[in-house]
């Protein structure tokens, strides 16, 4: 067990350093001098140089690449150049939107698609099982920020139950923020849905072929019963390991979602400091973004310890 | 005498399976009208796209413009055609690259195992680490925006999915019996891998191509809808979305249609690939 | 009245006929023996006493349990009777137990399930039951899980499992199929001594005549969905009335025609000398130092031009990983191995040309050796490759037409795809794979074990046969000694990963030297020795 987690724990790790490396290794090709953009067009060369040697610019790239990963470390993602404020400052302000939203699109993918995922394994081959497929293979095929559209024409602009876009911030209460986040939580966690139920379904229905299920069911233990105690947890692996790869879909996700609602999150804020190329702010969110996937297929790597015993006494 | 005969048995089976699977048939006539429609919009559309017809502008349906117009004035219909030109050569593409780059990888890694194979799954951990829009949106902004690069980016997160599969596959075969003969006849891994391996997880690849084709759809209709992919005055579908968005509350229509083409296109692809893989796996097909 | 009936029961799964008119009883306390040859439908009876058939399965005629009419009983009633009154036991232990809930879950879920006793009285029951089946507390607590168990105990846990609540009936299908021969004694035992105790009744499903006249007061005989014959053991297998049964016991104890024993010219073909394999395994904790499984252990032996040599012992004993080094398709740890006065360890794929010509081999699994997308005339000219020049296209399918006449097919067979071929003929190809290039030693890798027996009588007469006429040595690898007796002359009984015993074959089968040869020898079923001691007790 602890060597199935340190060995986990050492491939994020390696991970972790070679995305930074990969990072660090785009923004240097990017065209662009970082303190012509800051200061302007009409900046003196003689200014340029001293913010240039503020900036450690003239330095050799591994020790501008070393100061960068060792200011990450110690929470210093150095200063927008557009904002004019620490990057860690704008990813506080905007992870508070981000967070909340891709929690809340995961929870609810979660608790839809698994319990339809049972039901229409349940029932394989019925009007039921068939009629809620239909409708996954739907879910699957629709892009999400369509959907999005669709949920602003219908919640927002006909029905006027929830506001179009826009954030009001956490200040005002809770509500009004949760009011603001449920469409986007809702069209980004739909389609992720579909995709969750078909593979739960799949998962259970190859698990309810194998040998032991039919030895729980010559025990004279039913077959719902059986569903519940023997197959689920066993058709939980291939279900957790799509559930962490959407992780990542839905960290992309908000990107487009957070500028179809125009909500002030991480994905807009990459997604604008590209466009302006506002490259320490790409560094920093995309390092963080990045180093969320990893953590959370690292707790899916120890989930699956949990759930399958093999894992755990493999030595 | 039917020409069925002249087939040899297995193939005849495959066909027969084909033909009877619902999924299948109806995923592959929906593809085969989506790229009659792109090869049509080569020879004709029902209005030119380029044309700016400014009194015409935002126009409900009607008989002339079936699914209305925009707010150039551009018959949405013929956009969409134009449209999915777009669509399908960019994700066409990118499902090659993938498969180009990520076969050969994954069959190398499965035959030489060791270190190759450790490398391999490292490279595939790294570029999983990166949500794949946010490298596209990055790739596309290095680069400029733009089809091609929207290729580009589409493409390298499609190495390491195909890479993958080809890699499962080609282990599961490799301590099979018929592969262990052939070593015995003396045959060399690359040999076997283009001889034994390649034809027996061809099935599954051709499968995974498809899905990677209708995400690749997806992901395309995304980088427009962010401006990062066909510039206009090239319509796309995205694109084509994008434009809606501010002009929903007075033309919904805009946004309805492309969607919609969207929509169809994957279910379409998702249906064929779903039945392909009922039709081909043969422990599948049993649970019919 | 019997505690079982089945009377004029017929089955069929989506349309497709399966059992027709099957008339079978079993008393309290009785052990009827089911036997049959792949596709009779010997399991399928077994599923429907259990009712648990595939969805698509129609029965009609009657079975009667307990006076309960189960063809007609409800869902419910059936959940009362399965694992109560009745359990069965499985063919394959490695895949029958959950692999996430540990061995003392899974035996008392029923108990409780059936008792509605408490957690902690269905434990102290399936802890008493554990320990009758031989998996005491001190090495198999209830917190085991199934992957921490060999096959021999998991199959233990699977007949816990059934035997829990004493049923009244025991289905046991082939419940000893996947286990080597000593295990195989052992688990029989185990089960006859639970039926005696406790005056079960046992349907014990299996293919091999000797276990089941072994086991079985009566027998039935199956074929093609139907019942051939049936009656007590004793008669039945001495009179051997019903052709059918004649087949099948002839079969079973078959032995091919040899010329004696060619003269061994002393002319050495094969020379291993001290071979050892070992396989890392996974670290004990990150700094310890690397582990290693030896898989074979200082091995040496000779083979000579000609000779037909058997390979016995248990499963796991690393006879297979031998038979992949002599083939040059794994490399040894240490050691030599001479073929044909070459040196084949170290060498390149291209050196390896020569002797692989020489050397071919045959696999166990007729539907695994070929791949499934060639014709046959592509798959048995495979070894052409070793030839060099390479013969032309049409030089090619005459050697081919040549190989499969000496295996007892057509040359027209060439253009046929291997799904096409039964089991047997599948064989036969994949023997004309191996004598195309015309080797002077095949190995053969447990190469009629997945043959019914019928089939494996003639496929030992063609290796017979092939030995005769082409000259061709041996070495046979497999785990049952009645196929070794049958074609070789010489035995290396091997255990643990060591020779421990060689000789003339008769000689170390009548009379074993080492322990692991004696264990190997007195747990082989035998048919003839079975029929006399059953005619014995019988008076």
């Amino acid at each position: 067990m602890a060597a199935f987690i340190l060995k986990r724990l050492a491939i994020g790790l390696a991970t972790l350093v070679l995305a930074s490396i990969v990072v660090f290794s785009v923004m240097e090709i990017l065209p662009g001098d970082p303190a012509l953009l800051m200061l302007g067009m009409n900046a003196t060369d003689e200014a340029l140089a001293v913010l240039r040697n503020q900036m450690g610019l003239n330095d050799p790239v591994h020790l501008r690449y070393l100061a960068w990963v060792a200011g990450m470390l110690v929470g210093d993602f150095g200063n927008s150049y557009t904002y004019s404020t620490p990057v860690i400052e704008l990813i506080g302000e905007r992870a508070v939107v981000s967070l909340p939203l891709a929690t809340i699109s995961l929870a609810l993918s979660t608790l839809i698609a698994i319990p339809v995922g049972m039901f229409a394994a349940a029932r394989r081959g019925r009007i039921a099982d068939t009629s809620v497929m239909g409708v996954t293979q739907l879910g699957v095929a629709i892009p999400n920020f369509w959907f999005a559209l669709l949920l602003i024409y219908v919640f927002a602009v006909w029905l006027r139950l929830v506001p179009a876009g826009g954030f009001p911030g956490w200040g005002g209460g809770v509500w009004p923020g949760i009011r603001s986040l449920f469409l986007p939580a809702v069209a980004l966690a739909l389609p992720q849905a579909a995709i969750l139920a078909r593979v739960t379904r799949s998962a259970m229905l190859e698990v309810l072929g194998e040998d032991y299920i039919r030895t729980a069911r010559a025990k004279g233990m039913p077959r719902r019963i059986v569903l519940w105690r023997h197959a689920l947890r066993n058709a939980m692996i291939p279900v957790l390991t799509i559930m962490g790869l959407q992780f990542a879909f839905l960290l992309a996700g908000t990107i487009i979602i957070e500028n179809v609602f125009y909500l002030p999150g991480l994905g807009r804020l990459v997604f604008q400091a590209i466009t302006q190329r506002d490259l320490i702010v790409v560094e920093g969110v995309v390092m963080l973004l990045v180093a969320s996937v990893v953590i959370v297929n690292l707790a899916v790597d120890l989930t699956y310890a949990l759930v399958d015993p093999r894992l755990r006494s493999r030595a | 005498m039917t020409v069925e005969t002249h087939l040899p048995d297995a193939q005849r089976h495959w066909l027969r399976l084909a033909l009877a699977n619902r999924s299948f048939l109806t995923g592959l006539i929906i593809t085969a009208l989506i790229a009659a429609m792109a090869l049509i919009s080569f020879v004709w559309t029902p209005y030119d796209v380029t044309n700016l017809v400014v009194a015409d502008r935002m126009k409900g349906l009607s008989a002339q413009h079936w699914f209305g117009t925009d707010h150039f004035g551009r018959d949405i219909f013929s956009m969409i055609m134009v449209g999915s030109r777009n669509s399908i050569a960019v994700a066409f593409v990118a499902v090659g690259i993938g498969m180009g780059i990520g076969v050969p990888l994954g069959c190398w890694a499965a035959a030489r195992g060791g270190l190759v194979d450790e490398a391999l799954m490292r490279f595939n951990d790294l570029v999983f680490a990166f949500p794949a829009l946010l490298s596209a949106v990055m790739i596309t902004a290095i680069f400029g925006p733009g089809a091609v690069n929207a290729i580009i980016a589409i493409g390298i997160f499609n190495v390491p999915v195909f890479a993958r599969v080809a890699r499962a596959g080609a282990l599961a075969l490799w301590p099979r019996e018929y592969i262990l003969a052939a070593r015995a006849a003396g045959k060399g891994k690359a040999l076997i891998t283009v001889e034994h391996i390649l034809p027996n997880i061809a099935s599954m690849l051709l499968v995974q191509g498809t899905i990677q084709f209708a995400l690749g759809i997806l992901a395309e209709a995304g980088l427009s809808y962010l401006g990062l992919g066909a510039q206009p005055p090239m319509p796309s579908w995205g694109r084509m979305l994008f434009d809606a968005q501010t002009r929903m509350m007075v033309a919904p229509h805009l946004a309805i249609f492309p969607g919609l083409a969207i929509v169809i296109t994957v279910l379409g692809l998702n249906l064929l690939g779903d039945g392909l893989r009922d039709v081909l796996d043969p422990r599948l097909r049993r649970e019919r | 009245m019997s505690l079982l009936e089945i009377e004029n029961l017929a089955l069929d799964i989506g349309g497709t006929p399966i059992l027709r008119d099957i008339d079978l009883t079993i008393k309290a306390g009785e052990v009827m023996g089911l036997v049959g040859e792949s596709g009779s439908g010997k399991s399928m009876t077994a599923l429907t006493v259990m009712k648990l058939l595939p969805n698509a399965a129609k029965a009609r005629g009657r079975v009667t349990f307990d006076g309960i009419d189960i063809l007609a009983a409800p869902e419910q009633a059936m959940n009362q009777l399965r694992g109560d009154d009745i359990g069965m036991v499985f063919q394959e232990p490695m895949t029958a137990l959950n692999p996430v809930k540990t061995i003392g879950e899974q035996v008392a879920e029923g108990i409780r399930w059936h008792t509605g006793a408490s957690r902690a009285d269905a434990e102290a029951r399936a802890r008493a039951i554990l320990d009758r089946v031989g998996l005491p507390e001190s090495k198999f607590p209830l917190t085991r899980y199934p992957h921490e168990l060999s096959g021999g105990q998991r199959q233990r846990v699977v007949i816990a499992i059934a035997c829990a609540l004493r049923p009244k009936l025991l289905i046991a299908d082939e419940p000893t199929t996947a286990l080597d021969v000593v295990l195989q004694a052992q688990i029989l035992e185990l089960l006859r001594d639970l039926v005696d105790e406790n005056r079960m009744g046992l349907l014990l499903i299996s293919h091999d005549l000797a276990v089941v006249t072994d086991m079985a007061d009566r027998v039935t005989i199956m074929r093609d969905g139907a019942v051939m014959e049936s009656g007590e053991t004793a008669r039945t297998l001495s009179e051997q009335k019903h052709p059918y049964t004649r087949q099948l016991a002839q079969a079973s104890v078959h032995v091919p025609e040899r010329a004696a024993a060619p003269d061994t010219s002393r002319d050495l073909l094969l020379k291993v000398s001290g071979v050892t394999r070992d396989y890392p395994l996974r670290r004990a904790s990150l700094f310890g130092a690397p582990r290693h499984f030896r898989a074979v252990d200082g091995v040496s032996l000779m083979l000579n031009r000609g000779q037909s040599k058997a390979l016995v012992g248990r499963s796991g004993c690393g006879k297979s990983t031998l038979a992949r080094l002599i083939l040059a398709l794994d490399r040894p740890t240490s050691g030599s191995i001479r073929f044909d006065g070459e040196e084949l360890t170290g060498r390149s794929e291209n050196e390896l040309k020569p002797a692989r010509r020489n050397m071919q081999v045959v696999f166990q699994d007729p539907y695994g050796s070929f791949n499934p997308r060639h014709k046959v005339e592509r798959l048995v000219a495979e070894p052409l490759h070793l030839l060099d020049p390479q013969p032309g296209p049409a030089e090619r399918r005459e050697k081919v037409a040549e190989a499969l006449v000496n295996v007892g097919m057509q040359p027209s067979d060439m253009d046929k795809y291997p799904h096409e071929f039964s089991g047997g003929q599948r064989q036969r190809l994949s023997i004309a794979r191996a004598i195309i290039t015309r080797p002077r030693l095949i190995v053969a890798d447990e190469p009629v074990s997945a043959l019914d027996v019928s089939i494996r009588a003639q496929i030992l007469d063609l290796f017979a046969d092939l030995n005769q006429r082409l000259g061709v040595a041996y070495l046979f690898i497999t785990h049952d000694l009645t196929v070794a007796r049958a074609i070789t002359d010489e035995v290396l009984v091997m255990h643990d990963g060591r020779i421990v015993e060689e000789g003339d074959t008769g000689r170390v089968f009548d009379a074993p030297r080492s322990d692991a040869a004696r264990a190997l020898v007195e747990a082989a079923p035998d048919l003839q020795r079975a029929i006399a001691r059953r005619l014995a007790a019988a008076g």
